[in-house]
C-alpha cells in the first residue's frame, strides 16, 4: 500500500512539476500534467480498492520538526470509499482535459493549469486522507487555495474575478468555522492526531459536543453547498474551466460528506441527541428543494448543474440525517442502511455530476456559449456527447435502472422505514421529507428534460450550435468511461452495496449486507423482501424485453416500416428556431406555481408605432428570480460589518506617534487588568 | 420458473388486451351521458390497428429520440404494469421491484416523452413538455405520501405483499380513514398522471388547453399507434392500482386455475367500474385552466397527509 500511495504521491507531484520544464509547448505540457495525473488517480483507484478490502485500517506517519504537525495518514474503509471516488472522477477529467484545454491555450498557461490541476486532486485526496487534526486543516486549506486559482483560470473576466473573490472569502467563513471545531476537539483531547480526537476518554462536555456539532456543520456546510450557505457555489463552479468543475462539483464539495461523517460518526462517536439528526435532514430536505429550483430558472448550462450539486447534496444529507435519527433511537440496521444510502448516492453524484460538466465542457468547446437557449439541434451533430449526456440526464433524474435512481430508492426507504422510529414527531416529519424528495426528484426530471431538450433536440438556435462539431477523441472517451460506470453502478448494487457496507459497518457496529441482499444479490431488498425489493437487472432486461415486444407488435400488426420524412408543420409558414420553444419558456408555468419562492421581477416595456397602438415597434423583456439569499441575508450582514468598519475607522488616525500611544494604553490597561 | 413466465405473460397480454377496451368504455359512458350513441366500444382496437398500418412521416428536424421514445414509453409503461397484481396477488415479477420503481418507471416514459415533444421543434410540442413538467411534478408528492400511508397499513411498500395481506384480511386496521383518503388522493393522481379531465382533456385538441395530445402532435402512423397503447396501458395500470390496492377482495391469492378465473372476472368488473367512474367524471366537469390544477393536486397532497396523520393517531 505504501508503494501504491508513494506512486500517488509522487505522480501528482511530477505532474505538477514536469510541466514546466517544457515552457512554451502547450500540447507537451498538457500531455504530461494530464498523463501523470491519470497515472497517479490510476493509483489511488487501486489504492481505494485495496483499502476497502483490508480488513485493518493502513497508517503511515512521518513526525515533522513543525509543533502539534505530524504529516498523518491513515487509509480506513471510509477513506478508501472517498480516495476511489476522487480518484476515479480524477481518472476521468484527466484523460478529458488532455484535448480540452487546447481550448484555453491563448488565455493561459497550459503548463500553470496542469499543475494546479494535480495539485488539487492531491489535496483532495490528502483531505480524506489526514489523521491529524493539524495537517487536515493544512491539506483543506490547499485544496481551497488551489481550487480558488483554478476557480480565477480566465482572470480577465470581471465576473470570474467577482466568482473567484465569493468563493475565496466563503470558504474561510467555513474553513474557521472548522478551525474552531478542532480546537474544542483539541482541547478536550491535547492532542491534534485523530485517534485521540476519537479515543472515548477524551469525551467533549455535553454543550460544548453541541456547538461543536452546529459549528461543523457550518464549517462543512459552506464547502459542500448547503441552503443558505450555498450562495458560492453557482458563481464558482461554472467560473472555473470544465475539468475543473467536474472535480469541483463531483468530487470537492464530498470532501465535506467525508468530514460530516468523519465527524459525527467517528469523533462524537456516533452518540447525539435525536434533534442532531432531524436538523441535518431539514438541511437537506432544504437544499434538496431550492437547489433543484433554482436550477429549473438556470438557463446556464454549467450554472443549472451546480445548482443541482445542491440538490444532490440535499439527497445525500436526507440519507445521513435518516442515518443519524436512527442511530440515536438505537435502530443501528436502520441507521446502517441510512447511512449506506447517503454513501451510495454521494458516488452516484459525482459519477453523474462528472460526467454532466465534462458534457457541458464540449458543448462550450464545440460552441464556445454557455447559454442554453444559443443550443439546439446538437444531438445530431454531436451523437457521442449527446448519447453520454442523456444518461448523465438520466441519472441524475434517477430514472430506472441507472445509478442515480437506486440510490434514491435507497433513501425513499430508509425515510419511509421511520415507522421504526419512536418519536411521533419524526413518524411524520420523515414521511415528508420523502415527499419533498418526490417532488425533488420529479422537479430533477424536468429540469433535464429542458436541459437535454433545448439543448439536442430540434432545431440550431444560433451559429454557434449549427457549426458546432463532434469533440475530439480524448473527451468522448472519458464522457463515454463515466457514462459507462454510471449504468454499471445502477445495474450492479449486489457489487456496490458489501463494499459500502465494510465502509459504513465501523461506524453503526452492525454489517447489513446480508440483510440488503436477497436471491444471491440480485435483489436489494432492505429490511425484507417482504417490506421492498428492487433489482435493476431484472428491470432492464424487463424493460428491454417489452421494448422488442412494442418492435414485434409494430412489425406484426404494422404494414410497412419506411417512414416519410417530410418537414415539421408549422401553421403555413417555414419552421424557424424562433418558433421553438425556449428554456424560459419550458419553465413559465413552474415559475408561475412556485412563484412565493422565486418572487421573479419581470419587466416589460413596449415602444409603439406613432400611427397606431396596436403595432409594436419595440419590446424590451426582462426577468429575474430574486436571489433571496443574498438579499435578505447576506446584504445585511455585510452592511453590519461595513457600518462597523466605518465607525472603527475613527481611530485609525494615520499618525505613526497615536499608534504607539494606542499600544502604550494597552499595555497599562492590560497590566492593570492584571494587578 | 415456468409457472412465473407463463402467469407473467398472462399478465402482459391482459393489460394490453382490456386497455383498449377501457378507453373505449370511457368514450361510450361519456357519449351516452351526452345522449349521443357513441361509437363501439371496440372502436380503439380498429383505431390502433389503422394507425399500425398506415405509413408514419417523421419530421426532418428531429433525431433519433423521437423515434426510440414510443418504445420507451410502451416499454416502460408495461413493465411498470407488470408490478401491479391483477389476478393473482402474488406477481412473479414483484421480486423486480416496489411501488417506488413502478412510479419511477412511469417517469421514465413520462421523460421520453417530454423530449420527444420538444424533437420535432413546433412550439405546441414544447408547449405540452412545459404543462407535463409542471403537472408531473406536482402529482409525485401526492402520489408518494399516498403510497407512504399504504404502505404502512400494510406493513409493506411491495405491491404484492400490500394486496396479498388485504386480501386475506391481515394487518388491516380496524378504521378505514386512512385507506379512504389514501385512495382519495390516489384517485385524482390517477386523473392527472393519465391525462383525464378535469386535469387534462384526451379528447381535444386545442392548443389553449392540451397537455398529452400537444406532446404527441407530430406522431404518426405505428409510432402514434404505440404511444396510444402506452397511454391506454398507463390508464389501465393505474386503474388496476387502485383496484386491487384498495379493494383486493376476489384476486386469486393461490395459483389455482379457478381461483384465477374467478380473480380475472372480478379484476374486471373492478377496473370497468372504475372506468365509469372516470366517464361520468369527464361528463360532470369541465376542464381546470392549467394554473388551477395546482389547487386539485394541493388536495390530493393533503389528503394524503391526513390519511398518514389519521393513521398514527389512531394507531397511538
Amino acid at each position: 500500500m505504501l508503494i501504491l500511495f508513494l506512486l500517488l504521491f509522487v505522480g501528482y507531484a511530477a505532474g505538477a512539476l514536469l510541466p514546466f520544464c517544457f515552457p512554451a509547448k502547450p500540447r507537451t505540457q498538457s500531455l504530461l500534467a494530464h498523463g501523470c495525473a491519470g497515472v497517479a488517480s490510476g493509483a489511488g483507484i487501486v489504492l481505494g480498492l485495496v483499502g476497502l478490502f483490508s480488513p485493518e485500517p493502513w497508517t503511515v506517519s512521518v513526525r515533522s520538526t513543525v509543533p502539534f504537525l505530524s504529516l498523518a495518514v491513515r487509509l480506513d474503509t471510509l477513506s478508501s470509499f472517498f480516495v476511489f471516488t476522487i480518484s476515479l472522477v480524477g481518472l476521468a477529467a484527466s484523460i478529458f482535459a488532455v484535448d480540452y484545454v487546447s481550448e484555453l491555450e491563448r488565455k493561459v498557461s497550459i503548463g500553470a493549469l496542469g499543475a494546479l490541476f494535480n495539485g488539487f486532486l492531491l489535496s483532495m485526496t490528502l483531505v480524506v486522507l489526514a489523521d491529524d487534526g493539524f495537517f487536515f486543516l493544512i491539506v483543506w486549506e490547499l485544496m481551497s487555495v488551489v481550487s480558488y486559482l483554478l476557480v480565477v483560470t480566465e482572470h480577465e473576466k470581471a465576473d470570474v474575478r467577482y466568482a473567484g473573490l465569493f468563493y475565496f472569502i466563503m470558504t474561510h467563513i467555513g474553513t474557521a468555522f472548522v478551525a474552531v471545531t478542532f480546537l474544542f476537539l483539541y482541547q478536550a483531547s491535547g492532542s491534534f492526531s485523530f485517534e485521540a480526537f476519537r479515543d472515548p476518554a477524551h469525551r467533549l462536555p455535553e454543550d460544548i459536543r453541541t456547538l461543536a456539532f452546529l459549528m461543523a456543520l457550518i464549517g462543512f456546510g459552506t464547502k459542500a453547498g448547503i441552503v443558505p450557505l450555498h450562495v458560492w457555489l453557482p458563481y464558482a463552479h461554472p467560473a472555473a474551466p470544465s475539468h475543473v468543475s467536474a472535480l469541483m462539483s463531483g468530487v470537492m464539495i464530498k470532501t465535506a460528506i467525508y468530514a460530516l461523517v468523519r465527524m459525527y460518526f467517528d469523533f462524537l462517536d456516533g452518540q447525539f441527541p435525536w434533534w442532531w439528526g432531524f436538523v441535518v435532514l431539514m438541511v437537506g430536505a432544504v437544499s434538496a428543494l431550492l437547489g433543484v429550483m433554482y436550477a429549473l430558472m438556470e438557463h446556464d448550462l454549467k450554472s443549472l448543474l451546480a445548482y443541482h450539486s445542491v440538490e444532490n447534496i440535499g439527497i445525500i444529507l436526507l440519507g445521513i440525517g435518516a442515518a443519524m435519527i436512527f442511530q440515536s433511537h438505537g435502530l443501528k440496521e436502520l441507521a446502517a442502511l441510512a447511512l449506506l444510502a447517503g454513501l451510495y448516492h454521494t458516488i452516484n453524484h459525482a459519477m453523474f455530476k462528472a460526467l454532466l460538466f465534462l458534457g457541458a465542457g464540449s458543448l462550450l468547446y464545440a460552441t464556445h456559449t454557455r447559454n442554453m437557449e444559443e443550443y439546439g439541434g446538437l444531438l445530431r451533430r454531436m451523437p457521442w456527447t449527446g448519447a453520454a449526456f442523456l444518461v448523465g440526464a438520466a441519472s441524475i433524474a434517477a430514472l430506472p435502472p441507472t445509478n442515480g435512481f437506486v440510490s434514491e430508492w435507497l433513501v425513499f426507504q430508509s425515510l419511509f422505514l421511520s415507522f421504526h422510529v419512536p418519536d411521533m414527531f419524526l413518524k411524520l416529519m420523515m414521511p415528508l421529507a420523502a415527499s419533498i424528495l418526490a417532488l425533488t426528484g420529479m422537479l430533477a426530471l424536468a429540469c433535464f428534460a429542458k436541459a437535454f431538450g433545448i439543448s439536442f433536440l430540434a432545431l440550431p438556435r444560433s451559429p454557434h450550435a449549427r457549426r458546432a462539431e463532434e469533440v475530439p477523441v480524448s473527451m468522448r472517451a472519458a464522457m463515454g468511461l463515466l457514462a459507462v460506470i454510471c449504468v454499471g453502478l445502477g445495474l450492479g448494487p449486489m457489487v456496490v452495496v458489501p463494499l459500502l457496507d465494510r465502509v459504513v459497518a465501523p461506524f453503526t457496529e452492525v454489517s447489513i449486507a446480508g440483510n440488503i441482499l436477497a436471491m444471491d444479490g440480485w435483489t436489494l431488498a432492505p429490511v425484507s423482501v417482504e417490506f421492498s425489493s428492487l433489482s435493476t437487472p431484472a428491470i432492464a432486461l424487463l424493460l428491454v424485453a417489452m421494448g422488442a415486444l412494442g418492435m414485434a407488435l409494430a412489425a406484426l400488426i404494422g404494414g410497412s416500416a419506411q417512414a416519410r420524412r417530410y418537414k415539421t408543420w408549422g401553421c403555413g409558414i417555414a419552421l424557424s428556431p424562433r418558433m421553438e420553444y425556449t428554456a424560459t419558456g419550458f419553465v413559465q408555468p413552474i415559475k408561475r406555481v412556485f412563484a412565493t419562492v422565486y418572487r421573479p421581477a419581470v419587466k416589460l416595456e413596449t415602444e409603439f408605432l406613432e400611427e397606431s397602438r396596436y403595432f409594436a415597434k419595440r419590446r424590451h423583456f426582462e426577468f429575474h428570480v430574486e436571489p433571496v439569499f443574498q438579499k435578505y441575508l447576506y446584504d445585511p450582514i455585510i452592511a453590519f460589518f461595513t457600518t462597523m468598519a466605518d465607525r472603527v475607522k475613527v481611530i485609525q488616525g494615520g499618525s505613526l506617534h497615536l499608534y504607539l500611544m494606542y499600544i502604550f494604553a494597552t499595555l497599562i490597561a492590560l497590566l492593570l487588568f492584571t494587578v | 420458473m415456468i409457472l412465473a413466465l407463463v402467469l407473467t405473460a398472462a399478465h402482459a397480454m391482459i393489460l394490453l388486451a382490456i386497455s383498449p377496451l377501457l378507453v373505449g368504455l370511457i368514450r361510450k359512458v361519456k357519449a351516452r351521458l351526452q345522449l349521443r350513441q357513441g361509437a363501439s366500444v371496440f372502436q380503439p382496437y380498429a383505431d390502433l390497428v389503422k394507425l399500425f398500418r398506415k405509413e408514419p412521416v417523421i419530421s426532418t428536424t428531429t433525431s433519433w429520440i423521437f423515434t426510440a421514445a414510443p418504445f420507451v414509453v410502451f416499454s416502460s409503461t408495461l413493465a411498470a404494469g407488470l408490478l401491479v397484481p391483477v389476478f393473482i396477488s402474488h406477481v412473479p415479477l414483484s421480486f423486480a421491484g416496489n411501488i417506488i420503481a413502478l412510479v419511477y418507471l412511469l417517469a421514465l416514459g413520462t421523460f421520453f416523452l417530454m423530449l420527444a415533444g420538444l424533437d420535432a421543434g413546433s412550439a405546441f410540442g414544447g408547449m405540452g413538455s412545459s404543462r407535463e413538467a409542471i403537472v408531473a411534478s406536482l402529482t409525485e408528492p401526492a402520489m408518494m405520501l399516498s403510497v407512504f400511508a399504504i404502505a404502512l397499513t400494510a406493513g409493506s411498500t411491495n405491491l404484492s405483499t400490500v394486496v396479498h395481506q388485504t386480501a386475506l384480511l391481515q394487518g388491516i386496521v380496524t378504521d378505514p380513514a386512512p385507506h379512504l383518503m389514501a385512495f382519495a388522493a390516489l384517485f385524482i393522481v390517477t386523473l392527472a398522471e393519465a391525462g383525464r379531465v378535469p386535469i387534462d382533456n384526451p379528447a381535444t385538441h386545442l392548443e389553449l388547453t392540451m397537455i398529452h395530445e400537444a406532446m404527441i402532435l407530430e406522431y404518426s402512423g405505428r409510432y402514434l399507434a404505440l404511444i396510444e397503447w402506452a397511454s391506454a396501458l398507463k390508464l389501465t395500470v393505474l386503474l388496476s392500482l387502485m383496484a386491487n390496492v384498495f379493494a383486493p377482495w376476489g384476486i386469486a391469492t393461490t395459483p389455482e386455475p379457478a381461483g384465477l378465473g374467478i380473480g380475472l372476472l372480478v379484476y374486471l368488473v373492478k377496473v370497468a367500474g372504475l372506468a365509469v367512474a372516470i366517464g361520468v367524471i369527464e361528463c360532470m366537469f369541465a376542464k381546470l385552466r392549467l394554473f388551477r390544477v395546482t389547487d386539485l393536486l394541493g388536495v390530493a397532497f393533503i389528503l394524503a397527509l391526513l390519511g398518514l396523520v389519521f393513521f398514527y393517531i389512531l394507531r397511538s
